[in-house]
C-alpha cells in the first residue's frame, strides 16, 4: 500500500512519541488486559514486546500496574508492541526462575492479504485495495460464526492489522485457558486450505460435508461471483482459466472444459458452463476422480480464509497490539464490528498524522477537558471497544464471583 | 474378592491387594504390596514385549484400530501367552489367575513409568505405545461386549448423553459430521456431549458436530473419548513421575534395573555430532550435494533458495537444521544464507532480521538447545500453508509437479511409474527410496526415515564405494502408508518377527532394523499433538 496522503514514513517516530502521548487508551486497554483480576495474578505476569527504533527488540517486558505501562510507552515510544503470554512468573523476572512457561493468552487468528496473492489480480505483496479487501469480508464472516456457534466465544475482537490483514483475538475466559493442544486442534478444525506453492489443488473434502464447512460456503456463495468472478476474473484469460480448470482431477474433463471456455465471453458464463459440466460429469459416475463435492472444494479454495496456524498454535506467540501504529502506512490498529464487515474500509482507517491534526483542530475551536481520542476519527473504534469491553466485564465479574465461592468452599 | 479367611493367599509371593472388577484399567493408583525383584524385571519385559507387539504391528499396513489389527493384536498377545489374555477374562470364570494377571498388568505399567520418564523422547514413546494398546483393548471390550459401563464408572468417567429431543433437531448435523453414524443406525445410537476439550482428536479432524463449545459424540466415537483422557492423563502423570526421578535413584536395585531397560533404546536422531562424525561440509559445495545427494525434500529448498534467494520461516529452519547436521557449522551457516539473502537486502536488515534464528539454531541464542534436524515424520506430517516450500515432495506436491521435478532430477521413466504408484499409496518414504536407488543406482536395505540419513548413505555410498546395507530384499515385508524411523534397535532377538533376517547384527549402520520406532524431539509440538499427529498418519 503505498504511502497515504499526509504521512510521512521519516516522520514515524515524532507522530509514535505524540500519539503515545496524547491519544493512545491507556485506560481502556489496561481495562481489557487486566481481565477484572487481581494484577498479581494477571496484568503484571503478562509479556509485551517493545519493537524500537533500528527494529530493536526488547522481549519480556512486564508492568506492575496501569501507570507503570504508561510511563514506560511514553518514555520508550515502541514504534510497534506485541503482546504476549501470560507466564507464571513475572516476565521480567524470567531469567531467575528455572521454570519459564506460559500459562495462558487470548486465541488468536492471523489473516494476511499476501496468502491470496495467488487468487487476486488487483494488487499483490502488501499492497490491498476495496476490490481484495472483500477476501478479508468473507474471512471475518466465517470465522467469527464458526467461533461464536461451534466455541460457544462471546468476547471476540476484531483488529486491523495496519496494512494487509486482520487480527482475531478470542478473549473468552474459556478460550484463554487453552492448551497448546487445544489450540492446535481448534486452529485445524478451521483450516480448509492447505498447502504450498507446489499443490495445485489445497482443498480436499470428504464426502460428508460438515455444518462448519456447509456454513462457510453458504457464505462463499453470496460472495464468489462478485468478488472471484468479476472483481478478480479469474476466467478472464485463458492463463487464468487454465489455472482453475487444473483443480478438476480429471485430465479429460479439463481438455473438454478448456475448448469450451472461449465460447464464453466472461467469467461468469464460463463458471456457468464448469458447473454444469462438472455436475454432469459427476452425476454420470464413470469417473472415479470426480467426487462429490469438488464444486465445493473449488469454491472455497478461492474464498475460505486463509490461516496462518502458526499464530493460532502457539501459546507463547507475540502478536501485533490493537491499537498500535504500521510504520510504513501510519494507519492506526483499529478495531472494527463484525457484524459491519462489509462497511469496513481499509483505506479509512485513521492515519496517526490525521488524528493528531484533528486534534489540533478541535482545540483551535473548543477547548473542552476529554480524553484526546474523543476529538478526532478513533472515536467511533473506541465506542465499539468500550461496548467489547462492558460484556468482558459482565464474565469477568461472574467469573471473580465463582472463584471466591470456590475459595470460601473447603 | 473377598480377603476374610484368605490367609493361605498372603503366602504367595505375588499378594492380590486389591481387587480388580475390571479387564481394563485406567492406572490412576500406583500398587500397593510386595514385589520381588526377579517378578520385577519379568513383569516389565513382558509388557516391552506386549508394547512392541503393538509398534511392531503398527508399521504392518494394518488401518490402526481396524477390525484386522485388534485381531492380529490378540492373536499376537494369544500366541505369546502374554498376561493381557488372561487379564480380559471374563470374571465369572477364573478368579485367582485372573486377578494375578490383572495385578501385573497394574504392576509391569507402574515400573515401565519409571524406566521412560526419563527423557522426553522415552516418554513420548511410551505414552503412544500404552495409549495405543489402551485403546486397542477397549475396542476389544467393546465388540466382545464387556461390560464398559463398570469401567467407565469405576474411573468416574461420566459422560452425558443428549437428550432424544436434541436428537431429532439436530439430526441433519449429526448425520453430517460423524463418519460411522447414518440414516439407519442413528436411532438407536447414544449421542454424548462432551466440552470440545475432551475430544480433541475428532476436532482436529473435524469429524464430529460442535456446538456452543460441545462435541456431540457418537458412541462409535466412545473409544476416541476414553483413549484421549488416557492419553492426557498418563501424559501428566509421566511428568511427575519425571520430577520424583532423584528419589528413585537412590535405590541402587532399582537404578540397575532400569537403567538396563534405558540402554537398549539408543539410536541416531542426529542430533549431537559424535566422535567418528567427521563429515563436514562448506558452502561452496552445497549446490553440487544438493543435487547428487540430498533428499528431493531439501533439494527443493535449496531450489526456491538459489532461484529467489529466499526461504520463509518454516523452510529456513529446516533446511538450516538439515544442513547443521550435514556439517555446515555456524560460520559457514552464516555465510551460506547471506550469500544468498543479501540479493534481496542490504547486510544490517539481515544481521536484524535472520543472522539471530540462524545462531537459534546452533543453540547459540535463546535457551540455547542444539535442534535436531526434522526426520521425515516430522516433515510429513507438517503444515504446508500457501507460499511453502518445505514439505515432503512426495506428499505435498501435486503429482503433475512431482512428475516433472522427477523427470528433471533425469529418473528414468519406469522409477517415475513405480514412485508415482507408491505415492499414490501414500508410501511417501519408500517413494523416496526407490529415489534413492535410482539416483545411486544401487539398492538400499534401509527405509528412508530421515533426509540426514538419506545424506549420509549417498555420500558413504559415493565417497567409499561401499554398498550400501545389503541384505535380503525386503519383498515380504508390507509396506505400510508410512515408515517409521527407529531409536530403539531391538537387540531381543526372540521377539523379532519373521521379516527382518534375525541374524543382523544390532549395529547396523544405517539402522537396518525396519521394525522397531521412534518419535523425534520435537520441539515445536507438545506430547499431545505429536502422539495426535501419529495417530492420524497411521489411519
Amino acid at each position: 500500500m503505498p504511502p497515504s496522503e499526509g504521512y510521512e514514513c521519516d516522520m514515524f517516530p515524532d507522530y509514535v512519541a505524540m500519539y503515545y502521548k496524547r491519544i493512545f487508551p491507556y485506560n481502556q486497554y489496561f481495562r481489557w488486559l487486566s481481565y477484572g483480576q487481581d494484577l498479581k495474578q494477571c496484568f503484571q505476569k503478562r509479556e509485551f514486546c517493545f519493537t524500537l527504533a533500528d527494529d530493536v527488540y526488547v522481549r519480556f517486558l512486564s508492568f506492575k500496574d496501569q501507570e507503570d505501562m504508561e510511563a514506560e510507552i511514553k518514555k520508550r515510544c515502541p514504534h510497534k508492541i506485541d503482546i504476549g503470554a501470560i507466564y507464571n512468573f513475572r516476565p521480567k523476572d524470567h531469567k531467575t526462575v528455572t521454570v519459564f512457561s506460559p500459562r495462558s493468552k487470548e486465541l488468536v487468528f492471523d489473516i494476511d492479504m499476501t496468502d491470496y496473492d495467488e487468487i487476486r489480480i488487483c494488487c499483490s505483496g502488501a499492497e490491498i485495495c476495496n476490490k481484495c479487501w472483500k477476501y478479508m469480508t468473507i474471512a471475518v464472516k466465517v470465522l467469527d460464526l464458526a467461533l461464536r456457534q461451534d466455541y460457544g466465544f462471546k468476547h471476540i475482537l476484531w483488529v486491523y492489522s495496519g496494512r494487509r490483514g486482520i487480527h482475531c483475538w478470542v478473549c473468552d475466559a474459556s478460550a484463554r485457558m487453552l492448551s497448546q493442544a487445544a489450540r492446535s486442534a481448534v486452529a485445524e478444525y478451521l483450516q480448509v486450505v492447505k498447502g504450498g506453492d507446489d499443490t495445485n489443488k489445497k482443498v480436499t473434502l470428504p464426502f460428508k460435508l460438515h455444518p462448519s464447512i456447509k456454513r462457510a460456503e453458504t457464505i462463499a456463495k453470496k460472495y464468489f461471483t462478485e468478488v472471484v468472478l468479476e472483481d478478480q476474473d479469474m476466467l478472464g484469460t485463458p492463463e487464468r482459466w487454465k489455472k482453475f480448470l487444473k483443480h478438476i482431477p480429471d485430465q479429460g474433463l479439463q481438455d473438454t472444459l478448456d475448448k469450451l471456455m472461449p465460447q464464453c465471453s466472461n467469467s461468469s458464463q464460463r463458471w456457468n458452463i464448469i458447473q454444469s459440466e462438472v455436475t454432469k460429469a459427476i452425476n454420470k459416475g464413470d469417473k472415479k476422480s470426480l467426487k462429490k463435492n469438488l464444486l465445493t472444494e473449488i469454491i472455497l479454495q478461492y474464498t475460505y480464509p486463509r490461516l496462518d496456524i502458526n499464530v493460532t498454535k502457539g501459546l507463547n506467540h507475540l502478536l501485533k497490539s490493537p491499537f498500535s501504529i504500521h510504520p510504513k502506512t501510519g494507519r492506526v490498529c483499529v478495531c472494527f464490528n463484525p457484524q459491519k464487515a462489509d462497511e469496513f474500509n481499509p483505506m479509512n482507517v485513521p492515519l496517526v498524522s490525521q488524528l493528531l491534526d484533528e486534534i489540533n483542530a478541535y482545540d483551535g475551536e473548543k477547548s473542552e477537558n476529554m480524553e484526546e481520542y474523543k476529538k478526532t476519527s478513533m472515536k467511533e473504534c473506541m465506542v465499539l471497544f468500550d461496548s467489547f469491553l462492558a460484556s468482558l466485564a459482565r464474565e469477568n465479574n461472574v467469573q471473580k464471583a465463582e472463584e471466591n465461592d470456590k475459595r470460601l468452599e473447603f | 474378592m473377598e480377603f476374610g479367611g484368605r490367609r493361605a493367599l498372603r503366602r504367595k509371593r505375588i499378594q492380590a491387594e486389591a481387587s480388580y472388577s475390571s479387564g481394563l484399567q485406567f492406572y490412576k493408583e500406583p500398587p500397593t504390596g510386595n514385589v520381588s525383584l526377579t517378578e520385577f524385571d519379568e513383569m516389565a519385559f513382558e509388557r516391552l514385549k506386549v508394547l512392541r507387539a503393538v509398534e511392531r504391528l503398527n508399521l504392518s499396513g494394518y488401518i490402526k484400530n481396524s477390525e484386522e489389527w485388534i485381531t492380529k493384536l490378540y492373536e499376537e498377545f494369544a500366541k505369546n501367552k502374554f498376561f493381557i489374555i488372561l487379564a480380559e477374562k471374563n470374571t465369572k470364570s477364573n478368579t485367582d489367575e485372573v486377578q494375578k494377571a490383572r495385578r501385573q498388568d497394574h504392576v509391569s505399567h507402574f515400573i515401565l513409568r519409571l524406566a521412560y520418564c526419563r527423557t522426553e523422547e522415552l516418554r513420548r514413546w511410551f505414552i503412544t505405545h500404552e495409549t495405543d494398546l489402551f485403546k486397542a483393548r477397549f475396542l476389544q471390550a467393546t465388540r466382545i461386549g464387556s461390560d464398559i459401563r463398570n469401567f467407565l464408572a469405576i474411573n468416574n468417567l461420566h459422560y452425558t448423553s443428549i437428550t432424544a429431543e436434541e436428537k431429532q433437531s439436530e439430526r441433519e448435523n449429526l448425520l453430517a459430521s460423524s463418519m460411522n453414524v447414518t440414516g439407519d443406525t442413528m436411532e438407536g445410537m447414544t449421542f454424548y456431549k462432551v466440552p470440545f476439550i475432551d475430544a480433541l482428536e475428532l476436532v482436529r479432524q473435524r469429524k464430529v458436530f460442535l456446538k456452543q463449545g460441545y462435541a456431540y459424540v457418537p458412541e462409535t466415537d466412545l473409544a476416541t473419548l476414553v483413549t484421549s483422557s488416557f492419553r492426557s492423563k498418563l501424559s501428566h502423570d509421566m511428568t511427575t513421575t519425571c520430577r520424583a526421578l532423584p528419589e528413585l535413584d537412590s535405590d541402587e536395585r532399582l537404578v540397575n534395573l532400569l537403567h538396563d531397560f534405558d540402554q537398549r533404546y539408543t539410536g541416531k536422531d542426529y542430533s549431537s555430532k559424535k566422535h567418528g562424525d567427521t563429515c563436514r561440509i562448506t558452502p561452496d559445495m552445497i549446490d553440487t550435494l544438493a543435487n547428487k545427494s540430498f533428499p528431493p525434500c531439501m533439494r527443493q529448498l535449496n531450489d526456491t533458495l538459489r532461484t529467489t534467494h529466499h526461504l520463509k520461516y518454516n523452510g529456513r529452519v529446516i533446511y538450516g537444521l538439515f544442513l547443521k547436521a550435514a556439517g555446515l557449522n555456524l560460520e559457514d551457516a552464516l555465510f551460506f544464507w547471506r550469500s544468498h539473502f543479501l540479493k534481496n537486502m542490504d547486510v544490517d536488515t539481515f544481521d536484524k532480521r535472520y543472522s539471530y534464528g540462524i545462531r537459534y539454531n546452533y543453540g547459540k541464542e535463546g535457551k540455547k538447545t542444539d535442534f535436531s534436524p526434522y526426520g521425515c515424520i516430522k516433515i510429513i506430517m507438517g503444515n504446508i500453508a500457501p507460499g511453502d516450500v518445505h514439505g515432503c515432495p512426495f506428499k505435498h506436491s501435486d503429482v503433475a509437479i512431482l512428475r516433472q521435478r522427477l523427470v528433471a532430477y533425469k529418473v528414468s521413466n519406469q522409477v517415475i511409474d513405480e514412485i508415482m504408484e507408491l505415492v499414490n499409496k501414500r508410501h511417501y518414504q519408500i517413494a523416496c527410496q526407490r529415489y534413492w536407488e535410482s539416483i545411486h543406482g544401487v539398492p538400499i536395505d534401509a527405509g528412508i526415515n530421515h533426509p540426514n540419513q538419506f545424506f549420509e548413505e549417498s555420500q558413504k555410498f559415493l565417497n567409499g564405494g561401499v554398498q550400501p546395507s545389503q541384505g535380503k530384499k525386503q519383498s515380504e515385508v508390507k509396506t505400510t502408508p508410512t515408515f517409521m524411523y527407529s531409536s530403539q534397535s531391538s537387540t531381543q532377538s526372540s521377539t523379532q518377527s519373521s521379516t527382518q533376517p534375525s541374524t543382523q547384527p544390532a549395529t547396523q549402520p544405517s539402522g537396518g532394523n525396519t521394525m522397531t520406532v521412534s518419535e523425534e524431539i520435537d520441539m515445536y509440538f507438545d506430547d499431545d499433538i505429536e502422539a495426535a499427529m501419529l495417530e492420524q498418519c497411521m489411519e
